[in-house]
């Protein structure tokens, strides 16, 4: 066999396979979206799951979802920006930046399962947490901490050095050089970052079994002071999401229509990550341009 | 910046608030996984405090009936069940992903980018869920038409696991690949080397370590998932003796008893100490990572 | 540009700065009044009711996903009623281990089991069961269903013992088609599983190798559908076409058949309080076995109400009659 004969075999099998993981997509999304799509209408989205009779909805979980996703970013983004800040501009070369550089992988390859059991040992039950939102959105945290830092120090790495030995020179302080002239040059890379690890904080479900819990009690949504149990806004109630409502009626769903509604909050989730993937690709480029137009 | 007098204390001031800041957050996720360690490990140490129970026996005993009598606590059926799925995960993956970067890169660049990585991208972005549910209604009865057996075992588990595992083998792949300089290629094709020789001979080899460490971190993944392998591997606790058998895996038999068991039964100590050992595993596969990743440098 | 610039940072930073040091804080403050606040909802309405009687509190009700439906479905009632709108319930699945472990350590009010909790809190854990008062709500019985290819719609105790130890590997081997059995069994700390055995089977066994075991009903119904062979069982309420239901001894597994006591494949569903339970908690017990709740969801949903039964059973499985 001649050189060119195998080069374009070769050429010939990776484009097949690159064919075969997009028709795999589509099928996958084809397959989940046809099976659901029909399911899915404004009284689907917004109205309470039933018990044992067929019309139940999935609008607490969808809040509840949306709800949780705000909470972990309120406590992952700071924390995540500033460990992350500390990676890329404070912390020495040394034993120590090793260690902390460890324990971030570590993290963030911990199987969801045991940061949940974790969840469920220390924030629910050794913390009296009890299943709630909040205690949910400290597992997310777990796993999108170490995302968040990755993130953040890439971007502030690639941040040219021009620019930063500039402000330096300049005499602006360390700090002063990273929040006005480094991050907004980081940002878009940031927030796209953030976007795209959410989609997964959506999807999780094995860790908010035992954290967030499997119910949600009955939400007065005309109720929007945070400290009454049945405002939706209560952060220490027990909650639902989308990915744990699939998970429990797929597995004990009494009502006529389970396999409907599990379809069609199948398709819900994954359309919500398809918008999360599309705004985080569209606002990342929007704020690259707004933030760089200067230059 | 306007106010040049009153720059050297506020200057200090900033800097402090900034350092302060970010050691509180660094110091934030030491705490976060040292209490992780501490907590699963003094849980899962409970079983070996048991009267006849020891450590080589819980690794290496075949024999799972911790609500037997006598109970027996044999865990390597769950741990051969975790290997041979996610390696062979891996194996499915691996040609695919690495593929797919090389028709990224080398191929395709600008159609690739286009098309190819949001796809990859959102295969990463299907809940875990939905890839349990589709393999349960679609693969496994797919499986079991084609082949003996009733189609849920290792070969499901680990087909839905690839399907889970390809984004991360791919971007790793293709950052290792687009990072490549570029007058290695250009040397290779100057010599008329054709572009598969160049991508066989040259790239492949120059990249070896960190293509691999795409493959570890996937295997690692596919080590800790838990709810789609467990509605499709089938979960009895013994060794199968074919990829079409039910068989279990560390993160399946955690997921199906741990809330039926009551806290501080030798069952419940059981299930922590499985979970410490997928902790210590992920361990395991970041000193791999790493060790891989420091030759890919060299 | 300048100033967007500026006040984006600004708007970052503020942000960034705040919600740090409300993470920061957050856990350690909350904890402290979070743990209060649930105990003190544990023990119930620290706002005795004075002249009216408007009781007040919130109850947390954990454990068996198999009851999960009814206590939920239950409450949604409860809580509607005008004298008990003050009463939050929260109804959390999680296993009947987990429910037994919460309220036996006093993180929950009411712990919900599909088994007695002698039988899960054993030998070092005893003593665990013995300040747990038990509430019986309901019935739950269960028959043996098979794939509908299998051809058989009667086994004798034998038989499916013979099946379930792997002793019978066929169909034709006890009059069905010729078809390989496929067991789907659940895991041995399901309290279904112990159940089955005790009451259907009279021994323990143990798990076969290539034996499918499922956690959930939903997953049992679905693989037994679907997989030729198969045999396993469900809960009452699960039942439908497209399973054949088999006779045990002859007997169908029937409301009728249980309550006489013809059907002895069943289990009380329970709901479990540290000692006596306090008058909001007792408000909701009340509740669930009144008839207004047995009469209507717990026959809704598939359970037999533990009124209905003519005869009762304790932890030891004898049986008397009422």
């Amino acid at each position: 066999m001649s050189a060119k004969t195998a080069d374009r075999i070769a050429t010939g099998v990776i484009i097949s396979v690159a064919v075969f993981i997009v028709a795999l997509l589509a099928s996958l999304l084809g397959f989940i979206l046809v099976r659901g799509i029909g399911h899915i209408s404004f009284d689907f989205l917004t109205s309470a799951p039933q018990t044992i009779k067929a019309g139940g909805g999935i609008g607490p979980q969808l809040f509840n979802s949306l709800f949780l996703l705000v909470l972990t970013l309120m406590i992952t983004v700071p924390l995540g920006i500033g460990a992350g800040i500390y990676m890329s501009e404070y912390a020495k070369p040394g034993r120590l930046t090793d260690f902390i550089r460890l324990i971030v992988e570590v993290l963030s390859s911990f199987p969801s399962i045991v940061v949940g059991l974790f969840g469920l040992l220390v924030i629910v039950n050794l913390f009296g947490l009890g299943f709630s939102l909040f205690s949910g959105a400290l597992a997310l945290t777990v796993f999108n901490l170490p995302l968040m830092v990755r993130i953040t120090e890439q971007a502030i790495r690639g941040v040219p050095r021009e620019q930063k030995e500039a402000s330096l020179a300049l005499g602006l302080s360390r700090w002063k050089t990273i929040t006005s002239v480094m991050m907004p040059i980081a940002l878009p890379t940031i927030v796209t970052g953030t976007v795209l690890a959410s989609g997964r904080v959506f999807g999780e479900a094995a860790a908010l079994l035992f954290t967030a819990g499997m119910t949600s009690p009955r939400l007065d949504f005309t109720n929007w002071n945070p400290f009454s149990p049945t405002s939706p806004l209560n952060p220490f109630r027990p909650a639902e999401t989308l990915a744990v409502h699939i998970w429990k009626i797929n597995s004990e769903g009494l009502a006529p229509d389970a396999a409907q509604i599990a379809a069609g909050a199948s398709a819900v989730l994954v359309i919500v990550v398809l918008l999360f993937n599309f705004t985080a690709r569209w606002f990342g480029r929007f704020l690259y341009k707004k933030l760089t137009a200067s230059k | 910046m306007q106010d040049k007098q009153r720059v050297v204390k506020p200057h200090l001031a900033e800097e402090w608030v900034g350092k302060i800041y970010t050691l509180l957050c660094i110091f934030f996720l030491i705490v976060t996984i040292f209490s992780m360690v501490y907590f699963v490990a003094s849980k899962g140490i409970g079983t070996f405090l048991l009267p006849n129970v020891n450590v080589l026996d819980f690794l290496t005993g075949l024999k799972w009936a911790p609500e037997g009598s006598p109970p027996a606590f044999g865990a390597l059926p769950f741990i051969v069940g975790s290997f041979t799925t996610s390696i062979l995960a891996a194996l499915i993956a691996a040609p695919l992903g690495i593929c797919a970067a090389i028709f990224m890169t080398e191929i395709m660049p600008g159609a690739g980018r286009r098309y190819l990585q949001p796809v990859i991208e959102l295969l990463a972005g299907i809940p875990s869920v939905v890839y349990g549910f589709i393999g349960l209604s679609v693969l496994v009865p797919f499986l079991r038409d084609v082949f003996p057996g009733q189609g849920i075992g290792i070969a499901a588990g680990s087909i839905v696991l690839s399907i889970m595992i390809l984004p991360t083998i791919t971007t790793i792949a293709a950052d290792a690949l687009a990072g490549l300089p570029n007058s290695l290629k250009e040397g290779s094709y100057a010599l008329g080397a054709t572009r598969w020789q160049t991508i066989y001979r040259i790239i492949l080899p120059t990249t070896l370590p960190a293509l691999l460490t795409g493959v570890v971190l996937g295997i690692s993944r596919a080590f800790g998932e838990a709810l789609a392998v467990q509605m499709v591997i089938g979960n009895a606790p013994h060794i199968p003796k074919s990829l079409f058998e039910s068989t279990s895996t560390l993160t399946s038999v955690i997921t199906l008893s741990m809330g039926n068991t009551v806290s501080g039964s030798p069952h419940n100590s059981a299930l922590w100490s499985l979970a410490f050992i997928l902790m210590a595993m992920t361990f395991v596969f970041v000193f791999i990572v790493r060790w891989l990743e420091r030759r890919s440098k060299v | 540009m300048r100033k967007s610039l500026l006040l984006l940072m600004a708007i970052v930073l503020t942000f960034t700065l705040a919600a740090c040091g409300g993470g920061k804080n957050t856990p350690s403050n909350t904890t402290g009044d979070k743990g209060n606040n649930a105990s003190q909802g544990a023990s119930g309405g620290q706002n005795t009711p004075t002249d009216t009687k408007q009781l007040e509190g919130s109850i947390l009700a954990v454990g068996s996903s198999a009851l999960q439906p009814l206590v939920e479905q239950a409450s949604k009632k409860f809580m509607e009623k005008a004298e008990y709108s003050k009463i939050t319930v929260l109804v959390q699945g999680g296993g009947s281990g987990t429910g037994l472990t919460q309220v036996a350590e006093g993180q929950s009010d009411i712990g919900n089991s599909d088994i007695f909790a002698e039988e899960k809190f054993k030998d070092a854990d005893a003593s665990k069961a013995e300040g747990l008062v038990d509430h019986q709500v309901g019935v739950v019985a269960m028959a043996a269903v098979a794939n509908p290819g299998a051809g058989v719609d009667n086994l004798t105790k034998q038989q499916l013992v013979d099946i379930f130890t792997g002793k019978v590997k066929n169909w034709k081997e006890i009059g069905g088609a010729d078809q390989k059995i496929v067991l789907v069994n659940r895991p041995a700390s399901s309290g279904t599983r112990k159940t089955f055995e005790t009451y259907a089977l009279g021994q323990s066994t143990e798990d076969l190798p290539e034996a499918i075991q499922e956690e959930s009903s939903g997953n049992v119904k679905k693989l037994v559908a679907e997989t030729p062979g198969a045999i396993g069982y469900l809960a009452l309420s699960y039942l439908d076409q497209t399973v054949t239901v088999i006779k045990y001894d002859g007997v169908d597994a029937t409301e009728e058949n249980v309550v006489d006591g013809k059907y002895p494949v069943w289990a009380y569903q329970h709901m479990y309080t540290k000692g006596e339970p306090n008058e909001v908690v007792k408000a909701f017990l009340d509740f669930m076995i009144s008839p207004e709740v047995q009469d209507n969801d717990v026959v809704e949903l598939g359970y037999i109400p533990a009124s209905k039964m003519k005869i009762s059973r304790d932890v030891k499985g004898t049986v008397t009659q009422k």
